[in-house]
């Protein structure tokens, strides 16, 4: 087929070629930024391709737009919902199908399919009030009414819970077994594994691999995707140093009502020490990270860095200072999602690198500055003017940990710093921050996923409804045992009952 | 005592110019547009319309001409917002900016003439009361039952879901745009045509704000414009009747009242309907943003 399309500055396909078989479970593998979506967006009519054909069912495939795309028997279940919330799961139906039954026969015939495949749904109810999981159903059975001969299904299961991408896959399993041909992307290595029958791996726009997903590991998967085999994390040549940051007993109440109040935190960081610190959501991981930054001020004597008090300063002063931190929702806290690259690294960078002179934006040092970050993480994107809402969510967090690790900071806090975020960028965001710790700074890795704290840290601390545990070392510390950490102040205060 | 039967009658053909606008407005920005210029579209129907009218001698085509004037200023703001991006909001003030003065220059050769005489309909009110009154059911019908209204809504609800289903958004919305543009300028002409029987710079006098104010107050629903549009109607009628039985109200206050009405009951409509948290803003979801295809 030898499919190519090019977007201004990025080749996004170059020359892919694969076939997808009738009844079968096709995996299209690939980072964030490989191409998967673009890929599916030509086969669906969205977008055409600048050279190549595509073949479905032995008739050259043109479609123009979705329209003829589902005339000729592709349907396409969004990555990102393409549903319309006001309206009613039938209204939904019709406006996906060409030609829709009246009313009433739609709703009878969206009960049958509802029925035949286990997906309960009321046709009469509105798309805002459905959770994520019925939402997709709505999408998949939008998609069934038209029988179609192949299916596309974009990172399905990245909003679902486990057990209801379980019921997706017995319905994909059921639908490949009626003679359905699926076309599955996901990042997701284990589910491809257990649930394909087949996998094309894409990097880089281009196909480098295709194999039996069922017959290797994740391990082997992952360097297909990523193109090397895993970059084994350095965590050698750092040794600890003076005290760089020290919080005494920092209480706080809760900013909002769902929030976790502190309570009287304390914690050393060292110069070239990585502090883990993890618990399950909600225990405080937002507030603490405010109050280290300085959204959230603090009582005097509270937040020490190298013995100067930082409690009364704000996030601009404390940067100034040398304490920065990177928050975990790179998109609108991070960054500014209709802001270019250029324009986001002002947010941060501004003081610190000297984007601002005489009280104006000095817009060639900001360029310059994103380009730097661009080149050095390894950010792919069209250049420093890209809207940070344009980057894919891997790509986003390479760039916000870029932004913070080349202003060289005294002490670096980040939560989450890889969440959401594909095998290969996770690797990098890591060793970035290893790679900071080594020339000297301090990081605090704020994390719900334990396998990163403990490849990461030299020290763990569990924060537990906003009380943060004495810090323990993490060489020889086993899961069991972090998990007893977390859950160490639950089980005093039932004792105190 | 007044006369409650012809005293509704009267109230029928009263809130007839802002019912036409109301209910245009509403298609469009159900379609996700917000077009400003509603007044700009009605005095442009107004005038188009009554000049047509009083060059012919047949006031019906005075109305065909009004719609087609309508839509046809209406085509630089499709134009604008859909094809050059422009910002709704600035676009559609301009639209009412040169709206107004457009009507302002042309209509100088026809100040102090008088529009021709039409036939009434049944019970004595205008056959475009009635048009008006039957655009309420079409209307809904059109919105809630029949497809292209799906896809009309569909498209002003989450145009880029609409995008990807492979719907043209925006020749949905330059059509609803032109047929606000045709509603109002039927709105516009009744006022000059059929009520004043003159034309006078200015006339519609911020009735295509009102009709604005009732599209969001009504929750985006027919029945509630035309509730709006009744209550508009209904107190510009009882102020009028007040003035002629000489009430010592001072003259200013009372052709204040229908506006002033209009605009506190609606508010308190919408702050009942925000404190009951039922049902919430029923505001189309992509009222007033830009669409880029490709996003």
């Amino acid at each position: 087929m030898g499919i190519g399309k090019s977007y201004p500055g990025v080749r996004a396909n170059d020359d892919v070629s694969f076939a997808v078989e009738p009844g079968e479970i096709h995996a299209l593998l690939g980072e964030n930024g490989a191409g998967k979506s673009t890929l599916v967006k030509m086969i669906y009519g969205l977008v055409r391709p600048d050279q190549g054909q595509m073949v479905l069912n032995g008739q050259p495939h043109q479609p123009a737009d979705p329209r003829a795309a589902r005339a000729a028997g592709v349907a396409m279940v969004f990555q990102h919902f393409s549903l319309f919330d006001a309206l009613t799961v039938a209204e939904n139906i019709a406006l996906g199908m060409e030609n829709p039954p009246p009313r009433r026969q739609l709703s009878a015939r969206i009960a049958q399919v509802s029925q035949d495949f286990g997906l309960p749904l009321n046709p009469a109810r509105r798309i805002v009030t459905l959770s994520a999981g019925e939402r997709q159903r709505v999408e998949i059975i939008r998609c069934l009414l038209q029988n179609p001969r192949l299916l596309i299904m974009d990172e399905p299961t990245s909003v679902l819970t486990p057990q209801e991408a379980e019921l997706l896959f017995a319905t994909l399993r059921k639908l490949a077994d009626q003679g359905t041909a699926i076309l599955y992307i996901s990042h997701k290595l284990e589910e491809i594994r257990t649930h394909c029958d087949c996998a094309t791996i894409l990097r880089h726009g281009r196909v480098v691999d295709s194999c039996d997903p069922r017959e290797h590991s994740a391990r082997t998967l992952a360097a297909m995707m990523v193109g090397e085999e895993m970059r084994l994390i350095d965590r050698s040549g750092r040794q600890a140093g003076e005290v760089l940051l020290q919080v005494k007993a920092l209480s706080q109440p809760a900013p909002t009502a769902e929030g976790t109040a502190l309570k009287a935190v304390a914690l050393t960081l060292r110069a070239g020490e990585i502090l883990g610190i993890g618990g399950v959501a909600g225990n405080g991981q937002d507030e603490l990270l405010a109050a280290l930054s300085g959204e959230i001020r603090s009582a005097p004597g509270t937040v020490l860095l190298e013995g100067a008090d930082l409690s009364r300063l704000g996030p601009e002063g404390r940067r100034t200072a040398g304490l920065l931190a990177a928050p975990e929702d790179r998109l609108g806290h991070a960054a500014v999602p209709d802001f270019s690259l250029a324009d986001n690294t002002l947010l941060t960078a501004g003081a610190r690198k000297k984007l601002v002179r005489n009280g104006l934006i000095d817009r060639p040092a900001a360029r310059a500055y994103a380009e730097a970050v661009i080149r050095a993480f390894d950010v792919r994107t069209p250049g420093p003017g890209t809207a940070a809402k344009a980057l894919s969510g891997g790509n986003l967090q390479k760039f916000v940990i870029g932004r913070e690790v080349m202003q060289a900071p005294r002490v670096l806090v980040v939560n989450q710093p890889t969440w959401g975020v594909d095998a290969g960028a996770a690797a990098a965001v890591r060793q970035s921050l290893l790679d900071l710790a080594r020339s000297g700074a301090g990081v605090i890795v704020i994390s719900q996923d334990l396998d990163e704290i403990l490849e990461l840290s030299d020290r763990f601390c569990a924060l537990n409804e906003g009380r943060l545990s004495d810090p323990r070392p993490t060489e020889g510390l086993t899961l069991d045992q972090i998990g007893l950490m977390l859950g160490g102040a639950h089980g005093m205060e039932v004792a105190h009952l | 005592m007044i006369d409650p039967v012809a005293l509704f009658l009267l109230l029928l053909s009263a809130s007839t110019p802002i019912l036409f606008a109301a209910l245009g407005e509403l298609v469009v920005e159900r379609a996700g547009v917000l077009n400003l210029g509603v007044e700009g579209m009605m005095i442009v129907g107004a005038l188009s319309g009554f000049a047509t009218a009083y060059y012919s001698g047949n006031a019906f085509l005075g109305f065909a001409v009004a719609a087609l004037a309508g839509a046809l200023v209406a085509l630089p703001f499709a134009i604008l917002t859909q094809f050059l991006m422009s910002n709704q909001v600035a676009s559609g003030l301009a639209l009412t900016l040169f709206g107004l003065g457009l009507a302002a220059l042309f209509g100088k050769p026809v100040e102090g003439v008088k529009a021709p005489t039409m036939a009434a309909g049944p019970l004595g009110l205008n056959w475009i009361v009635w048009l008006g009154l039957a655009m309420v059911p079409a209307i809904w019908w059109f919105l809630n039952r029949s497809r292209p209204g799906l896809i009309l809504r569909g498209v002003g609800e989450n145009h880029d879901a609409a995008h990807a289903l492979g719907y043209d958004v925006r020749r949905v919305r330059l059509a609803a745009i032109a047929f606000g543009g045709a509603m109002a300028g039927i709105g516009g002409a009744f006022i000059s045509v059929a009520t004043v029987l003159q034309w006078t710079e200015g006339m519609t006098a911020g009735a295509g704000w009102i009709a604005l104010a009732i599209v969001v107050f009504s929750n985006w629903t027919a029945v509630g414009v035309l509730a709006g549009a009744w209550l508009f109607g209904g107190v510009t009628v009882l102020q009028l009747r007040l003035q002629a039985a000489g009430v010592r109200v001072p003259v200013q206050l009372l052709s204040m009242a229908p506006y002033l009405a209009t605009i506190v009951v609606l508010v308190a409509i919408s702050a009942r309907q925000k404190f009951s948290r039922r049902s919430g803003s029923a505001a189309p979801g992509s009222l007033g943003q830009d669409f880029h295809a490709l996003r």
